[in-house]
Parts: C-alpha cells; sequence; structure tokens
C-alpha cells in the first residue's frame, strides 16, 4: 500500500514539474480563465485580475456577486485575464494570506480582496509585494501606495430604503434582519432605523441578527433567514429588509408566503433574486461594489491607479435604492428629497 | 518480533487504506462532476511551498491541541463536543486578560495561557456536573453550551472590543509586542520569513503530558479502564463519577489551550475573523489518529495540508474548495470503515492463529494426516 501511495507521489510530483518547466505559469484547466499563451497572442497584454472573494463566493446572488458583476462589466469592456478564489467558512487567517500570494505566484498581480476579513493578510502581502496593486472592499485601515480602499456609505443607502420602508408600511411596524452582528451590518440597521424615524418616530423596528461572530454562516443561512423573518410578519411588521447577503433569500421566501413586503440589499435583488419572488421586493438598497471593483480595474487599465482610501456614498451614487417593479414610483418624490438633504449635508445618517 | 511486524502493519493498514479509498472515491466524484482529474492530482501532489510548509505546520499545531483536548474525552467514551465552545470562550478571557497588560512580558502570556486553561476547565466543568448530578448527556449540554459561548462572547466582545479606524472588524485590545511570543524561523531550513509558532513547542509538550498521563499513571488507567468497561472499572474501586468531572475538566483545560498559538503568535487579539470550528476539526484529527499522541500529530498534519489546498485547488486546478471538505469527509468515513474491516482481519487472524496451535497441541498425528 505504502509503495503504491509513493509511486502516486512521485509521479504526480514529477508531471507536476514536467508542466511547470514547459509553461512557465500554472497550468490552468479552467474555461473561465484564459491560460498564458492565449493572452500573449492578443495584441495588447490583458489586465491578469485575481479576485478573492468572501465567504460564499461568486453566486451568492449579494454581497460576492456585485463584486463579481464589476470584475465581468471590466472583463468584457478591457478584456481582463480572470483567476477566482473564495473564502471558506472558518478558515485560518493564513488561508486568507496564502489565498493572495498564490494568485501572485500565478501571475495575477492586480488583487481584489472582497470584504474586511481580508484585512490584515492585505496589509502583509501588500508590504511584501510593492509591484502588485491591489483593493480590498470595506476597509479603509490600510494605507499603503499599493493598496485601493474601497469603502461604501452603506449607512445612507439604508436610510433611503429605511424612508422607503416607512412611506411603505400600513401597520407602522417594520423589521431589520442583519446577516452577522458585525460593525459593518450594525451600520445598515443605523442607518435603516434613521430613515424610518425621519418619516414616522413613532413606527416600530424589529430587528434580529441570524448569528454572531466568528460565526458567519448567518451571510448565508436561508432557512434563519426565513425563520426570522416569518416572526417578524407573525408579529406585524409588513416590510423587512435584509443585510444577510445569501441568508436573504429565506427572507423574500417568508414575505411571498406572508404577501408582506420585503427589501433587497447590495444588488437590485428584484432582478437577481429567484424569480417567484422577486414580486415581493419592494426596492433593494444598493451598494455598488460592482462600481468600485470596476473603477479599480479601470484605473489599472488607464494608468491612473492610486492608493488611498475612495468611499463610494450617496454623492458618488457609490450606494442608493433600486426601482426595479415600479412600488416604490409614488414615493419616489419624497425619498429624491431625502437624498438630496443627505448629499447636501442637511441629514446626517449615523454609522451605529 | 514476527507477530509485531504483523501488527504494526495492520496498525498502519487502516489509515492507509482508509486515505487510498478516500483517494479512489474523490476520483469517482471528479469524474461525475467532469472536473479535470489530473490537474486536480497535480495540486494535491505539489510539494508545498516554504510558506506553505509553515501554514501547515501552525495549522496543524492548533488541531493537534484541539484533538488531544478531544481525545481526552474519547479515552473515557466521553464524547465533548464542546471543545468548540470551550476554545472559543476560554481564547476570549485570555485575549481580554492579556490585552488590559496587567503583568509584563512573559509573565502576562503564561498567566493568560492558566486564565485560558481555567476558563476551558469551567466551562467544561459545567457539562460534567450536570453529567454526574442529573444524567444529562455529555453530547446535548456540550452541544447546547457551544451556542451559549458564541453569544455569550459575542455579547461580552461588544463591550471588550476596540475600534480601530476604518476597519469593519472587531477585536479585542491588540496585545503589546513583549506579550507575543515569537515565532520560529525557518530560513536555515527552507527559503521562507514566514515563522511557526512559537507555541509549537506547547502543543509538543501537551502531547508528550498525553502519553505520558495516560500511558504511565494510575489515574490514565483509570481513565482507559472507566472508558472501556465502566463495571469493570467500578468493580475495581474507580470512582466512575469523579473520573467523569476529572476527564472533562482535563479536556476543557486541554480546550483551552487551542486558541493560545493563534493569540500569541498570528492574530494577537480575539475578534470576529478569528478561525472557528476548530473544536469538530479536532474530533476528526482524533479519530483519524485514533486517540494516539502520534497518530494524531500525523493527522493533525494531514489535515492541516488539506486546509491548505483549498487555494491551490480553485487557483491552480480551478475546481471548488468544497473538494477538500468533501475529500476530509471521507477520509473519516473511510477511516471509521477501515478500522472496522482491518480489526475483524486481525480478530480472524488472531482466531485462526489460536485454532492452529490449540490443533497442533491437541492432536498433531491428526495435523500431518491432514498436511
Amino acid at each position: 500500500m505504502q509503495k503504491v501511495i509513493k509511486t502516486i507521489i512521485a509521479a504526480g510530483a514529477a508531471a507536476m514539474m514536467l508542466t511547470a518547466c514547459s509553461s512557465g505559469a500554472t497550468p490552468s484547466a479552467t474555461s473561465a480563465a484564459p491560460s498564458a499563451s492565449t493572452s500573449a497572442s492578443s495584441e495588447a497584454p490583458k489586465i491578469k485580475v485575481g479576485m478573492a472573494y468572501d465567504v460564499g463566493g461568486r453566486g451568492d446572488q449579494s454581497f460576492n456577486d456585485s463584486a463579481a458583476a464589476g470584475l465581468d462589466k471590466a472583463a468584457k469592456e478591457f478584456g481582463v485575464d480572470i483567476k477566482e478564489s473564495a473564502a471558506t467558512n472558518g478558515e485560518a487567517a493564513s488561508a486568507r494570506e496564502e489565498r493572495l500570494n498564490q494568485l501572485i505566484d500565478a501571475g495575477y498581480t492586480n488583487i481584489v480582496a472582497v470584504g474586511f476579513a481580508y484585512a490584515e493578510s492585505v496589509k502583509k502581502v501588500a508590504a511584501a509585494n510593492p509591484d502588485v496593486k491591489f483593493a480590498i472592499v470595506d476597509d479603509s485601515s490600510i494605507t499603503a501606495d499599493n493598496v485601493m480602499n474601497l469603502t461604501f456609505a452603506a449607512n445612507q443607502g439604508s436610510f433611503l430604503v429605511g424612508a422607503a420602508a416607512a412611506l411603505t408600511s400600513k401597520t407602522k411596524h417594520v423589521g431589520f434582519v442583519g446577516g452577522v452582528e458585525t460593525d459593518l451590518i450594525k451600520s445598515f440597521e443605523a442607518g435603516f432605523d434613521a430613515g424610518v424615524k425621519a418619516v414616522d418616530p413613532s413606527i416600530k423596528i424589529d430587528s434580529k441578527y441570524l448569528t454572531q461572530p466568528p460565526d458567519f454562516s448567518g451571510f448565508g443561512d436561508v432557512a434563519k433567514g426565513k425563520a426570522a423573518a416569518e416572526g417578524m410578519y407573525q408579529s406585524g411588521a409588513d416590510v423587512v429588509y435584509h443585510a444577510a447577503g445569501g441568508s436573504g433569500g429565506g427572507v423574500f421566501t417568508a414575505a411571498k408566503a406572508a404577501g408582506k413586503w420585503a427589501i433587497g440589499v447590495d444588488s437590485d435583488q428584484a432582478l437577481t433574486a429567484p424569480e417567484d419572488v422577486r414580486s415581493v421586493i419592494l426596492t433593494s438598497m444598493i451598494k455598488r461594489v460592482d462600481v468600485g471593483v470596476y473603477t479599480f480595474i479601470k484605473s489599472v487599465h488607464d494608468g491612473s491607479f492610486k492608493g488611498g482610501t475612495t468611499l463610494f456614498d450617496l454623492k458618488a451614487d457609490g450606494v442608493g435604492y433600486s426601482t426595479t417593479g415600479g412600488h416604490v414610483d409614488a414615493i419616489k418624490d419624497k425619498l429624491e428629497a431625502f437624498k438630496a438633504d443627505i448629499i447636501s449635508g442637511k441629514i446626517t445618517v449615523p454609522e451605529k | 518480533m514476527k507477530v509485531d511486524f504483523r501488527r504494526l502493519g495492520l496498525g498502519v493498514a487502516a489509515p492507509v487504506l482508509a486515505i487510498v479509498v478516500a483517494l479512489v472515491l474523490t476520483t469517482l466524484i471528479l469524474l461525475v462532476a467532469g472536473d479535470p482529474v489530473l490537474a486536480v492530482w497535480q495540486v494535491l501532489f505539489k510539494v508545498p511551498l516554504p510558506r506553505q510548509i509553515v501554514a501547515i505546520v501552525n495549522e496543524a499545531t492548533v488541531l493537534y491541541l484541539s484533538a488531544v483536548a478531544v481525545a481526552i474525552g474519547f479515552k473515557m467514551n466521553l464524547f465533548n463536543i464542546g471543545v468548540d465552545g470551550q476554545y472559543r470562550i476560554a481564547s476570549f478571557a485570555a485575549a481580554v486578560f492579556a490585552g488590559a497588560h496587567f503583568l509584563p512580558g512573559w509573565l502576562n502570556i503564561i498567566v493568560a495561557i492558566l486564565v485560558s486553561m481555567l476558563t476551558g476547565a469551567v466551562w467544561a466543568l459545567i457539562a460534567g456536573v450536570l453529567k454526574v448530578t442529573r444524567g444529562v448527556s455529555e453530547v446535548i449540554s456540550t452541544i447546547m453550551l457551544n451556542y451559549i459561548a458564541t453569544y455569550l462572547v459575542a455579547f461580552m466582545l461588544r463591550g471588550a472590543a476596540v475600534k480601530v479606524e476604518g476597519s469593519n472588524a472587531t477585536s479585542t485590545q491588540i496585545l503589546a509586542e513583549d506579550s507575543r511570543v515569537p515565532g520560529i524561523s525557518i530560513s536555515w531550513l527552507a527559503n521562507t520569513s514566514n515563522k511557526v509558532y512559537g507555541l509549537v513547542l506547547l502543543a509538543i509538550l501537551i502531547g508528550f503530558l498525553y502519553w505520558f498521563v495516560l500511558a504511565k499513571t494510575r489515574f490514565g488507567f483509570d481513565l482507559r479502564a472507566t472508558g472501556q468497561s465502566e463495571s469493570a472499572a467500578v468493580a475495581s474501586g474507580v470512582n466512575v463519577k469523579r473520573m467523569i468531572v476529572t476527564s472533562m475538566v482535563l479536556s476543557g483545560a486541554a480546550a483551552g489551550l487551542i486558541g493560545m498559538p493563534l493569540l500569541f503568535g498570528q492574530d494577537y487579539a480575539y475578534g470576529d475573523t478569528v478561525q472557528a470550528g476548530l473544536g469538530f476539526a479536532g474530533m476528526s484529527v482524533a479519530l483519524l489518529g485514533r486517540n494516539h499522541p502520534i497518530g494524531m500529530a500525523v493527522s493533525a498534519l494531514l489535515w492541516g495540508y488539506l486546509n491548505q489546498l483549498s487555494n491551490g485547488l480553485q487557483i491552480g486546478a480551478g475546481v471548488s474548495d468544497r473538494l477538500v471538505l468533501i475529500i476530509q469527509g471521507i477520509i473519516v468515513l473511510s477511516v471509521v470503515v477501515a478500522y472496522e474491516v482491518v480489526r475483524r482481519a486481525r480478530q480472524r487472524l488472531e482466531q485462526g492463529r489460536v485454532a492452529r496451535e490449540l490443533a497442533m497441541q491437541a492432536a498433531p498425528a491428526t495435523k500431518e494426516v491432514a498436511a
């Protein structure tokens, strides 16, 4: 038995060396990512972008997908060579660091780290690789020439959907479902609460977080999202806003069953959620992670890349609310008025 | 000597059989899923880079401590599912204590580690006391205590958290330079600036203590005896209730050590990005290593190696990182099956040998005829 294993290992190692010698780059078997040879044959060398997603990865219909949308847009416009990789729940901090290092080793020297959990890893790896350009979403704690910090005023966008919820609610009772109780998600809640209270201070707000850190399953647990929203609808809420990533699907299902409203998050979920629940999505708080990612790749493309923090707020159209479905058409004037007040500084939206 | 070789062979046969079965099953899954089999195997059998070796050893250090904590219970036939909650609440307590910097340098580290062990022990004690006084299954109570630990720590972290400007992560006070355990450089061995956790030495010491206490002390004998047959242990005068409480406390104290290499060697604080689920991973590692001090070390390294692969599989082979979870799951299942197969094979061999010897003694004449 042991001999067999040894032989396999030896054969594998030998095969690895052979391929390593022949191509000089990591052999890629993916259909999504064109190999180095194809990019060399085209006129200009393609920008090589390595994506390090948060837990859930591409396909979460929310946060990660929003980042992926920006990447796809850039790929369409400039022709980008893409390599993607996602975090696993409960991985070691060293695994995040290793992910960035492997992307660099594979030649992907423009790296997008999706999510604040990458902050420490980006800090270290960026210092060790000054030639590699980084973008990190939702963190501005790193200051380095080769790191672009993409932050979003999610509280401002949440204020607007909070106002939309308050203006729509007939029972004077709304709800908030947070994925994981982190400071980031608490700023969504703070903005939402402020928006509701700005319309009518007497409205009751239910609030529930699905999990507590370090358990981040609250961003991907449809059953928990459904249970939390069901409770709120049964106790009288008629609009529930979720900032719970993939768990939001459960909130929509509950809204559909109760015949009440739900509010989506990050992406325009009336376009991304499963079709049968789209009709219950009043609006979505749009956090333009896609714009952030696109901006980063574009800056690399035209050579204008600069390290530092870029805040995507209402003013920069980095956050906002969606109008798909036409459910907020009747109250749009009021929402736009709030929006103008926030941009002008007349209203300051709290962060926590 | 010949018999010893056979026993050794059978001992090694089970894990090897398990790994081979896992590899075959994984290949089948890859084929069914239409993933590139060759590229996956290239990634799986690629010699790790120096910095990856460091990461594997570091991950194994933490997993090993977790496995020992679980194994102490396993030896007693106690299923301490609560190692996961115990290590998190203990790490939090240690991080808060060490972060307050009441004591200077090394003293701070040592006392914080003791605080962690004590916290883990107390958390496990609850389940132990519930079991001996009320007959509550430790499986149920420790699962519940895991949930309580999660929410309790999250609640207390809110109070203890120190805000870092621009960061969305929440964590306790970052430890001062002198309250960190320096890493061990392996630059003389391989080209990397990454360092192995200094507390790898603690893991080795714990492994030794685990072996010594179980194999060489009266307490260890009582513990193993109780685990194998409670009634026999009672008959020979063992106080089973006290054994249950003691081994839960020891298991919890060992669980308190799990987070220490992370706290003093990597994160320097306890926050919401701390590594979760180590208690459960420890169960797999203990199972794979058969609760043996060396066996668990080997399986911890294997586990660390597999965890390490998740990035390479995505980036190098373009398949889902979940493949690693599938391989790990299959290995654990295969191990359980393989051990049973090998146990039966051994039993048959023994029976055959005994039967042959008996036959030889009873009727040498008949044997000659038969031959």
